[in-house]
């Protein structure tokens, strides 16, 4: 237990991260069965209004915040440093402290579901109702007087800073840490996409995080950052979080996108197809993504010009996609594709991601999007996008490594019964909401009226939720299965070309027994060029240090949701308490002595 | 009507085994903002469905032709094509030239630019109801747009608390209403009818229930009706239950927040002048009838979460909503 809460091992920290985010990955699941459960039949009562605001709040707040992000983060850390020949990240007690902050935040934001009688609320929930966008003015305390939308601001606050850690963590890690030979046009698609995630991570929270500083001083010191009445505007906030929202789409999808390209060629037997191009696409993207924001605003009113442009710009960023798209497809040309579990949900992501993609260029046309945006057919965009595409790409890479991760292999007949399922269920449970959409019903709403003549379509898209869920289950059922019943795995069961393929699975805990010399971009394999590399040695030739565990990062993270506390209660010695907690913490870290 | 649409509403009408009506869809424009919209999207569809087929077919068909097979050789170790990459960057490329000339064209044609005679409606959204106000006739009314089918319109629209939007999908696209600006949309209908809308921006715990309609009338019509609302409110029969119900009305807490032309100035909730005369009531939720006014007055929050209307203190007796009732559907 001490050796999981101390550790500073990025493959450890990998694990906690993947078993927290996928606890909450299956809450989120949950607040959207019941989201489903309340619109399966017009006038539903399952849950009041307020509840369900809360519900979809937290649904899309948690998906995005504490479920996809941190399940990619689990890969960042396990298989990066494995990928790129390092022994662990650059900070790995940075490492640490992220994930401690992540579930501290997560917990802090998820205790608003219980704590509504600690603030005279009149329900046990006081979650966030303002939705995961808050729009102000909305979020103001004149409008929203409850410590609802403070749990959410305060929550994301401190998210961002584990996610800013992270982001610079890694960034160091894969321009510092490569081993010898490793040059960056030689360093695997996956980490490649994780670098540029990180980069769009370390400019993108900078700029949620002042429009929460905003909201924070609105809400608790007064100040009129979105106060109409005060001259301000409430657009303000609408550009800030779209400035960070869009590059966070990226964010959750670049991390798929590369494990897709890890996916297809070992399972093709065949190099990724135009890997510089797919790179360099995946680098575009992250700078293009910069430029699209006010397409969350075509309904805003932001005049034609503006309009005009950001359409504009919007299209543009189809090219690239378009382009890593033919590049996979290019890649399974001519292989001899083995139809694994972890081929299967890679084909679906990029069967599922090309319907989201073009759904996504119907709405990039403005007047088009003044029918669609806030309704339904927007939601079917973003789920065959971040489900069918980031989801399907996440448990690609589940089953492509879980072996690696774990040391068994997942059982494949039930990988493909979990595939099906979710494949099945996810088209049923967002393709109606297309026509859903069109046929005039709006979003983020508790009821429906029978007489819009789309209640038999909300039923079928709930039946297909429920199916999604089966499909979860199974995966679980799999995963309990594989613990004690699963096959041992050699450390390549796959025929893998990168690093991580060529140590003991799960690897030792200094990873490389000798840190490899990398000559060319696919080590392992034999090509035209060259013979496959030599794997290390199955025993370290010279001993290894490897640093202990430390209890200084779970220190310092635990000071801020004190500190979180302080505003959410009112209470100020709070404030110097989880200060003195940060300060203390920090300290100790930067001083603790390392026997080297 | 385009081949797409009935396409989709086969679909939608084999999944959902009844065929419709939708009066909120998007695809049954009867406006000609509505119809630019639906150009536009007719296009972009066809191009998307195009891309779709494509793309899809050349994945099945990839995947079918090189699966795995036992004694097939070791695939050849390609890395890449110049030419191929070139050629599908600028393939899409080129479909967007097709897409984007049109939209900006159309973004141009719906910016909300009006002819001078237009009439001009001022839209201001309330958490949870629409209020309607029509500056050259002088009348205000709310929930129910009245337009006459003849004239082109041009809606201003606004908000008097946090962001809604305004949508009647048939009219054509919608606008948020933010407050502090003001966004306009011109469309001239091109049918009479009765539209249904709502309201498409989260604002609180009753966005759900912010509902709106559209009546376009002819133009003999909409004039009798602007007659009837720029008339002073029918006063009640002495000794009627109407006429004690205006009593109950002026020294009860409504009068606080609702205007009745010549009894009370209240702004906060919605102009009841010519309540009798509207088809629903509590924004589109409810038939305008004595049963459901009835409990409405009684009870709003429980029909509307966090309606600002509370529960009367002390309450009203049976007989004070009784004939409150009566009063307010005699204001026709």
């Amino acid at each position: 237990m001490k050796h999981w809460i101390t550790t500073t091992d990025h493959k450890r920290i990998g694990l906690l991260y993947f078993w927290t985010a996928f606890c909450f990955f299956l809450i989120g699941g949950l607040e959207a069965l019941l989201i489903r459960l309340q619109l399966a039949q017009p006038n539903g009562h399952l849950v009041s209004a307020e509840t369900y605001n809360q519900l979809f709040t937290m649904h899309g707040t948690t998906m995005v915040f504490l479920a996809l992000m941190p399940l990619s983060a689990s890969f960042f850390n396990y298989i990066v440093p494995l990928q790129i020949g390092a022994r662990d990240v650059a900070f790995p007690r940075l490492n640490a402290f992220s994930y401690w902050v992540f579930l501290l935040g997560g917990l802090l934001l998820n205790a608003s579901w219980l704590v509504g009688p600690l603030f005279q609320a009149p329900h046990l929930n006081v979650a966030p109702d303002g939705g995961w966008f808050g729009y102000a003015n909305l979020t103001e305390r004149q409008f929203s007087p409850g410590p609802n939308i403070d749990f959410w601001l305060l929550g994301l606050q401190i998210l961002g800073i584990s996610s800013l850690a992270a982001g610079f963590n890694f960034i160091v890690t894969i321009l510092n840490m490569r081993a010898p030979g490793m040059k960056m046009l030689r360093v695997p698609a996956f980490s490649w996409m994780t670098l540029v995630t990180q980069f769009l991570v370390i400019t993108a929270f900078p700029v949620i995080t002042v429009g929460l500083v905003f909201l924070m001083f609105d809400r608790f010191f007064g100040t009129h950052f979105y106060v109409t009445a005060a001259g301000a505007t409430p657009l303000l906030w609408q550009h800030l979080f779209w400035l960070f929202g869009h590059p966070e789409v990226y964010i959750l999808i670049l991390p798929a996108m590369g494990i897709v390209s890890e996916v297809l060629p070992t399972f093709a037997r065949k190099p990724l197809f135009g890997y510089t191009v797919v790179v360099f696409s995946g680098v575009l993207i992250g700078f293009m993504g910069w430029g699209v924001w006010s397409h969350h605003m075509f309904s805003v009113g932001l005049g034609p010009i503006a309009d005009s442009v950001f359409a504009g710009t919007t299209m543009l960023i189809a090219v690239p996609t378009g382009v890593k798209i033919f590049n996979w497809i290019a890649t399974l040309w001519g292989g001899d594709i083995r139809g694994t579990t972890a081929l299967h949900f890679a084909v679906g992501f990029i069967a599922m991601f090309i319907i989201g993609g073009l759904s996504g260029v119907t709405h990039a046309s403005p007047p088009a999007d003044l029918q669609q945006t806030d309704t339904y057919y927007v939601v079917a965009h973003i789920h065959y996008v971040l489900f069918g595409g980031t989801v399907l790409g996440l448990f690609a890479g589940i089953y492509y490594w879980w072996p690696k991760m774990t040391g068994r292999l997942l059982s494949e007949p039930l990988g493909k019964w979990h595939f099906w399922l979710t494949f099945l269920g996810m088209n049923l449970a967002f393709f109606p909401m297309h026509l859903i959409g069109l046929l005039g019903m709006p979003r983020r709403i508790y009821t429906y009226s029978p007489d819009l003549g789309v209640s038999a379509l909300n039923l079928v898209s709930t039946l297909g939720a429920f199916l999604i869920a089966v499909a979860i289950l199974v995966f679980l059922v799999n995963v309990l299965r594989t613990r004690t019943h699963g096959r041992p795995a050699p450390n390549d069961p796959w025929g893998g070309a990168t690093l991580e393929w060529s140590i003991p699975s799960p690897p030792p805990v200094y990873n490389f027994s000798v840190i490899p010399t990398v000559a060319n971009r696919l080590p392992r394999w034999k090509t035209e060029h060259h013979e496959p590399m030599r794997d290390p040695p199955a025993v370290p030739p010279a001993p290894i240090h490897v640093p202990d565990g430390s209890w200084w990062p779970l220190v310092a993270a635990l000071g801020l949701p004190v500190l979180a506390l302080a505003p959410l209660t009112h209470t100020l010695w709070l404030a110097f308490l989880g200060a003195a907690i940060l300060l203390v913490g920090i300290y100790r870290w930067a001083f603790e002595p390392f026997d080297v | 009507m385009p081949r797409y649409r009935l396409c989709l509403l086969t679909v939608a009408l084999a999944v959902s085994g009844c065929g419709g009506p939708f009066p909120q869809s998007t695809l049954e424009p009867r406006s000609d903002f509505g119809w630019a919209i639906d150009h536009l999207f007719t296009d972009i569809f066809w191009w998307a469905a195009g891309v779709f087929l494509v793309v899809e077919t050349l994945l099945v068909v990839t995947l079918i032709r090189f699966r795995h097979r036992e004694g097939r050789p070791a695939p050849r170790p390609t890395h890449g094509h110049t030419v191929m990459e070139i050629a599908w960057t600028l393939a899409p490329a080129v479909i967007l030239v097709f897409v984007a000339v049109p939209t900006v064209r159309t973004i141009f044609a719906t910016a909300g630019e009006a002819p001078a005679d237009a009439l001009k409606v001022d839209v201001i959204g309330h958490q949870w109801w629409w209020e309607f106000q029509y500056p050259e006739l002088g009348l205000v009314t709310a929930n129910e747009l009245h337009l006459p089918l003849g004239r082109p319109v041009q809606l201003s629209i606004t908000s008097a608390d946090v962001i809604h939007s305004f949508w009647a999908p048939t009219l054509g696209g919608k606008r948020d209403a933010i407050p502090g600006r003001v966004n306009r949309i011109a469309f001239r209908a091109d049918s009479v009818g009765d539209y249904s809308g709502q309201c498409a921006e989260f604002c609180g715990a009753s966005h759900a229930n912010m509902r709106l309609r559209v009546v376009v009338d002819s133009d003999s019509g909409f004039g009798r009706w602007a007659t009837v609302q720029l008339a002073g409110p029918a006063a009640p029969a002495p000794g009627t239950l109407a006429e004690r119900g205006k009593a109950v009305f002026a020294r009860s807490a409504c009068l606080g927040c609702h205007t009745i032309q010549g009894v009370s100035p209240g702004i906060i909730g919605p102009n009841l002048t010519h309540v009798g005369g509207r088809t629903t009531i509590a924004s589109g939720l409810f038939p305008n009838d004595s049963a459901h006014l009835a409990s409405w007055i009684a009870d709003a929050p429980s029909l509307k979460p966090g309606s600002l209307m509370t529960r009367m203190q002390p309450p009203l007796t049976d007989a004070d909503i009784a004939a409150l009732v009566a009063y307010l559907a005699s204001l026709r």
